[in-house]
């Protein structure tokens, strides 16, 4: 299956020739990304409108707590570490046109397998050796646990939508299982994994509370885009993205490649759950399920799985639910607005692609 | 374990997996429709959730459940009817307006709720069930199948009228056609645009309306994220049913005596988490596509927006 995996999505403002039409388009671009961004504002705004909220101190608190305090922005920088790395396996996994639609559990996996790992790994080797391990594990893990859907779509063809999403079920209660029962401290009444002590988590940047997990995270997303756009392994998964019996007639190991792109997309997933453990929470509780990779997947979608414009719908969606958990508590409006916010701008972004596509395809007939 | 085996406990474990089987049974079908005519649908969770929040609300205040039951069905057209607009209308990606339905429907009907209800969770009146004289009297069969809701059985018929629909009529062939050469169905001059629109909707429709049964008998109350999934349970299962609907009807049981299995060791207070057992559906299924896994025969055209002329 291949949904529109838009094989053109590499002709990006990276491919222009000149820096005057490079400039225009980065400009077009953010135009096009903050124009529709305003138009849902004020579409979420009639909604908190309708429901006796004012919207402009509802998005005062929003932009204050997400984007403008320094404490905020902090938590807004720190959030987005995990969100880059799923977004990083799903760039992966789009462009090669497979749909790992189960990161969630890789990453509830990954964290689990982190969480547990770490404060004993700690224990016993330097502490930095100890998270290098731990990441390694949450990664190997995932990567397992992918292993299923790539072996089945690569040699039998089974569709692998099914496949992750059942997966991703089975991840879910899994992760729950093993926080319960194998890996639960045993000195807390509440089922949670051993807590990682502040001292031993990733460090901080410079002064401040934002996780280092955040290099990471954008070390990794750059490195997939670098390796997806610029490298010979890159154009091999992007050709079987666009027509795999192409791919197959141009002699590329296309069941190979298959595992590739599940083991890469879901380490990556597991490691979005490793440095959302060892750089932030220190610990899983049971049912902790934050579902990134629901809000994750559109994202990438609207980024056109370019790596860079990835970090900015990322950079987005983190301002959006940081700043809204924070103006939902102090208005009294429950936190599910922030669903209802990220689904208008995602679908007001779709549209505004749309009219922007068909606007130049007039344009140029 | 003696009394965990017991007739009373068999039919109540075999009549709850009826009752967490029917939503996942109306989500299946419709998701069936959508992919058949080439719309791959993952805002049903969204649709159901529409659907159990204005199900509930219409049976809450008209005390009637017919009543919930066409608010929650008209709730889940509304939302599909955004969904053809978008995505079937003017081709935007289903992925992307399918996931953002789904995040904006979890966030809206918890945000009504919330100012309508405050904390509070009104319930419903128990649904009257429709006994079917003779049947009923069979021991544990008879009250775990024939003791339901008069939609129950309804339900379990539109399986039925869907492999008829899909089998011997033209709109059956169309829908078919319409996912898997749209192209072919425009030059025999069928609106491909329409067909695919027809099936939305209906998806809506179906999906509303399990999440109205999920709510409303199911659960007699509606709480935020009270489909918990159910939405893509059906697209599991309309996917492994390879179009047809009586493999729906079989999935759907199947997920349900393991739903029902969870609550029925949560109240014999036997001491394994939940999780293992709401695994073993998922299970079963991953074992059984390991053991028989073949290439899944979905429409060509599947999630490839229809654009007339395009090459």
């Amino acid at each position: 299956m291949s949904i529109d995996t838009a094989p053109t999505a590499s002709a990006t403002a990276l491919d222009a020739t000149s820096a005057a039409t490079t400039r225009r388009d980065i400009l077009h671009r953010l135009l096009m990304t903050l124009g529709p961004i305003l138009i849902a504002l004020v579409i979420a705004g009639c909604i908190l409108l309708a429901v006796g909220v004012d919207p402009l101190a509802y998005y005062g608190f929003v932009l204050e707590k997400g984007l403008f305090s320094p404490l905020g922005i902090q938590q807004t920088l720190t959030r987005m570490a995990p969100l880059l790395f799923l977004a990083a396996g799903l760039i992966v996994a789009f462009r090669a046109g497979m749909w790992n639609l189960g990161g969630d559990g890789q990453f509830l996996l990954g964290a689990v397998t982190a969480a547990a790992s770490a404060p004993v790994l700690v224990e016993i080797l330097p502490a930095w050796l100890a998270l290098i391990c731990s990441f390694l594990i949450a990664m190997v893990v995932a990567m397992i646990w992918s292993l299923v859907p790539a072996l089945l779509r690569a040699y039998q063809g089974v569709n692998e939508i099914i496949t992750t999403l059942m997966m991703t079920f089975l991840g879910t209660s899994l992760a729950n299982v093993l926080v319960k029962l194998a890996f639960r401290d045993p000195t807390t009444t509440v089922p949670q994994t051993r807590t990682l002590p502040v001292e031993d988590r990733l460090p901080r940047l410079f002064e401040t509370t934002i996780t280092s997990g955040l290099l990471l995270g954008l070390a990794a997303i750059i490195i997939v885009h670098l390796v997806m756009t610029r490298t010979a392994f890159g154009l091999k998964l992007r050709i079987v993205g666009a027509n795999p019996r192409a791919a197959v007639h141009a002699g590329l190991g296309v069941p190979g490649l298959t595992i590739a792109v599940f083991a890469i997309s879901a380490g990556l997933a597991g490691l979005a759950g490793a440095v959302d453990i060892i750089g932030v929470q220190g610990n899983v509780r049971a049912d902790w399920n934050p579902a990134y990779g629901l809000a994750v997947i559109p994202a990438v979608f609207l980024a056109r799985m370019n790596g860079f414009a990835a970090i900015g719908f990322v950079f987005l969606l983190s301002v959006l639910s940081i700043g809204g958990e924070s103006a939902a508590r102090r208005l009294g409006v429950p936190n599910h607005f922030t669903l209802v916010l990220v689904s208008i701008v995602l679908i007001v972004l779709a549209l505004a692609e749309y009219f922007d596509h068909r606007y130049n395809q007039s344009r140029r007939a | 374990m003696t009394g965990l085996f017991s007739e009373v406990f068999l039919s109540a474990l075999l009549f709850g997996a009826v009752t967490a089987a029917i939503p996942l049974l109306l989500a299946g079908l419709g998701e069936q429709m959508s992919e058949k005519a080439g719309v791959l649908n993952i805002g049903i969770e969204g649709m159901m959730l529409a659907g159990a929040y204005l199900g509930f609300v219409g049976a809450f205040y008209s005390g009637s459940l017919w009543l919930g039951f066409l608010t929650g069905a008209a709730g889940g057209v509304a939302v599909a009817l955004i969904m053809a607009l978008l995505c079937v209308r003017i081709g935007l990606n289903q992925i992307v307006i399918g996931i953002a339905l789904t995040l904006g429907l979890e966030g809206l009907t918890a945000l009504l709720h919330h100012f309508q209800f405050s904390r509070s969770y009104p319930r419903l009146p128990a649904a009257d069930a429709t006994v079917i004289p003779l049947l009923s009297d069979i021991p544990v069969i008879g009250p775990a199948f024939f003791k339901h809701h008069l939609i129950v059985y309804l339900a379990v018929a539109l399986v039925f009228a869907m492999g008829y629909l899909y089998r011997r009529t033209q709109l059956g062939l169309n829908l078919q056609a319409a996912g898997d050469k749209p192209a072919a169905l425009d030059v025999a001059g069928i609106d491909v645009i329409r067909t695919r629109t027809i099936a939305v909707l209906t998806t809506g429709a179906l999906a509303g309306l399990g999440g109205a049964y999920l709510a409303n008998v199911g659960a007699g109350l509606f709480i935020p994220f009270i489909t918990n999934g159910a939405g893509f349970l059906g697209i599991v299962l309309a996917m492994l049913a390879r179009g047809r609907p009586v493999w729906v009807l079989f999935g759907a049981l199947l997920f349900g005596v393991c739903l029902s299995l969870t609550t029925a060791m949560q109240v014999a207070g036997i001491n394994i988490p939940t999780d293992i057992i709401q695994m073993l559906p998922f299970l079963a299924v991953m074992i059984m596509l390991v053991l028989f896994g073949r290439r899944a025969s979905l429409p060509a055209a599947l999630g490839i927006p229809y654009e007339r002329g395009a090459r």
